[in-house]
């Protein structure tokens, strides 16, 4: 009889197959975690965080910053052992937690992403100053005030577009994303 | 004369005009043409692929299929478009499956790919297209006793493409010595700057940025050399926030390869966007370059 997928194999059935070793070929050396630039900063390092997918640990999975505060660099996958593309999990964990909604509110990351991607579906072209909101509501008096001195800094020099560029065949553009995922049609 | 479709990708329109300047600039003098893709899209940078992998390959292989189309190889000169479209590019030759939904998507923009182009970093260009000994022959200003520090950051080297050294490349130190300059040592070269962390994960990405600082310095560096927008941005305009969140004193320029080759070829700092920095480089130029050069 059919039963529900286990957590891991949620996890694993996110990575494109043709990446790396499946997750549970982790032997738990730590080389991730030694070459990872941000683990300082992470909840749980990414050697413990694989370990705990693959104890089906899910809550203790989502509710960590860990996945959010990757930034893609790829040094862990190059380096594993085991050949598993560890960055590619973390963006696995990402995609997981936006779907399900599942992440902690006090995360930027998947707000930033959302704002990225709804941005990109509506002009084709990124623009920054569209962005800023996702993530300056975050921020601190202190924070806000440095952000805002670094973009008019940016601004004098003529370094932030002032309109908003998008593609010529936008609209083609739009129904070739609607192939690949139905928008509301709100948008 | 050889030509290329370029990708220039969103970063070089503002932000990192520079680059853009340098680049058109400097493949000039190689009789190479950068031919801008029409119509290009977002290469999605990390972001589409925290949402959906088949809608990330997909917009990836739209700019692959408009190249194709123009029967042109790609160049891109921001890592992160570069290792977008490389991978993508890819896997859409390995993986029949993954090509029959991206061109079922394509088809409403009139397009399909076949994955019959290459994709270059615009600095694979210089190093493979070129080589060094013709860049040499180029060189009518040596920047002699500038030493520059070469900063590879993540996607260009990473995740590793078909037999790429990733622990320790040569490419950038030589292309630096073939300006006549000093590749300084930097041990920190192939650490990430942090990314789009600077917006999500604030203190994480300037303590990122605080590390190659205080790594190019401690290594005499006068100016970090790079090849990609979002390291430039993240060292150079946030070097301030450094300051004041970790009370260090770096004055350190932040330069893209291609102004750097720029000079050493005679181009001049104008239209090599120099003078839109936000740590200026003239203190340096001024006190280790002839004045032909600045």
């Amino acid at each position: 009889m059919a039963s529900k997928p286990s957590f891991s194999t949620e996890i694993s059935n996110l990575l494109y197959a043709a990446h790396g070793n499946p997750i549970n070929s982790c032997i738990q050396c730590g080389t991730c975690s030694g070459t990872c630039p941000v683990a300082n900063y992470m909840d749980q390092s990414p050697r413990r965080l694989i370990g705990m997918i693959n104890a089906d640990l899910k809550d203790a999975v989502i509710d960590c910053n860990t996945y959010w505060f990757c930034a893609s660099c790829y040094h862990c996958t190059v380096r594993c052992p085991a050949d598993i593309d560890i960055a590619g999990v973390m963006y696995a964990v990402k995609r997981y937690s936006i779907w399900h909604k599942t992440y902690s509110e006090d995360l930027v990351g998947p707000q930033f992403s959302a704002a990225f991607v709804k941005m990109i579906v509506r002009s084709g072209r990124s623009y920054e100053p569209l962005l800023a909101p996702s993530y300056m509501t975050h921020f601190g008096p202190k924070e806000f005030f440095q952000e805002v001195v670094t973009a008019s800094k940016m601004m004098l020099k003529g370094r932030i577009p002032v309109l908003p560029p998008r593609i010529k065949r936008l609209e083609n553009f739009k129904n070739m994303i609607r192939k690949i995922i139905p928008l509301g049609e709100s948008s | 004369m050889k030509k290329f479709a370029y990708f220039p990708g969103c970063s070089l329109e503002k932000m990192a005009s520079s680059y853009h300047k340098s680049a058109l600039e400097t493949t000039k003098v190689f009789d190479i043409e950068l031919q801008e893709l029409d119509d290009w899209n977002c290469c999605g940078a990390t972001t589409y692929f925290h949402v959906d992998q088949l809608l990330a390959y997909t917009l990836v292989a739209r700019n692959l299929a408009l190249a194709e189309k123009e029967g042109l190889n790609l160049v891109a000169p921001c890592s992160a478009c570069y290792k977008n479209a490389y991978f993508t590019n890819a896997y859409v030759k390995e993986d029949p499956d993954l090509a029959e939904h991206i061109n079922f998507a394509l088809e409403e923009d009139d397009l399909q790919f076949s994955g019959s182009i290459e994709v270059h970093h615009l600095m694979d260009v210089f190093v493979n297209e070129v080589g060094f000994s013709a860049i040499t022959e180029q060189v009518k200003n040596p920047l002699s006793g500038l030493r520059i520090a070469p900063y590879y950051g993540c996607q260009i080297v990473r995740p590793r493409k078909n037999g790429e050294d990733v622990e320790n490349p040569q490419y950038f130190e030589d292309l630096i010595s073939a300006m006549g300059a000093e590749p300084t040592n930097f041990p920190e070269r192939l650490r990430c700057c942090g990314g789009s962390l600077i917006m999500t994960s604030r203190v994480a990405a300037l303590d990122m940025v605080r590390v190659l600082l205080q790594n190019a310095e401690n290594n005499g560096a006068h100016v970090i050399a790079t090849a990609c927008p979002l390291c430039q941005v993240n060292l150079e305009c946030y070097q301030a926030t450094v300051n004041e969140e970790f009370g260090t004193d770096f004055n350190m320029p932040i330069l893209y390869f291609t102004q750097l080759l720029g000079l050493a070829l005679g181009i001049s700092p104008k239209n090599l966007g120099i003078g839109i920095e936000l740590v200026s480089a003239t203190p340096v130029f001024s006190k280790l370059l002839p004045k032909e050069v600045n």
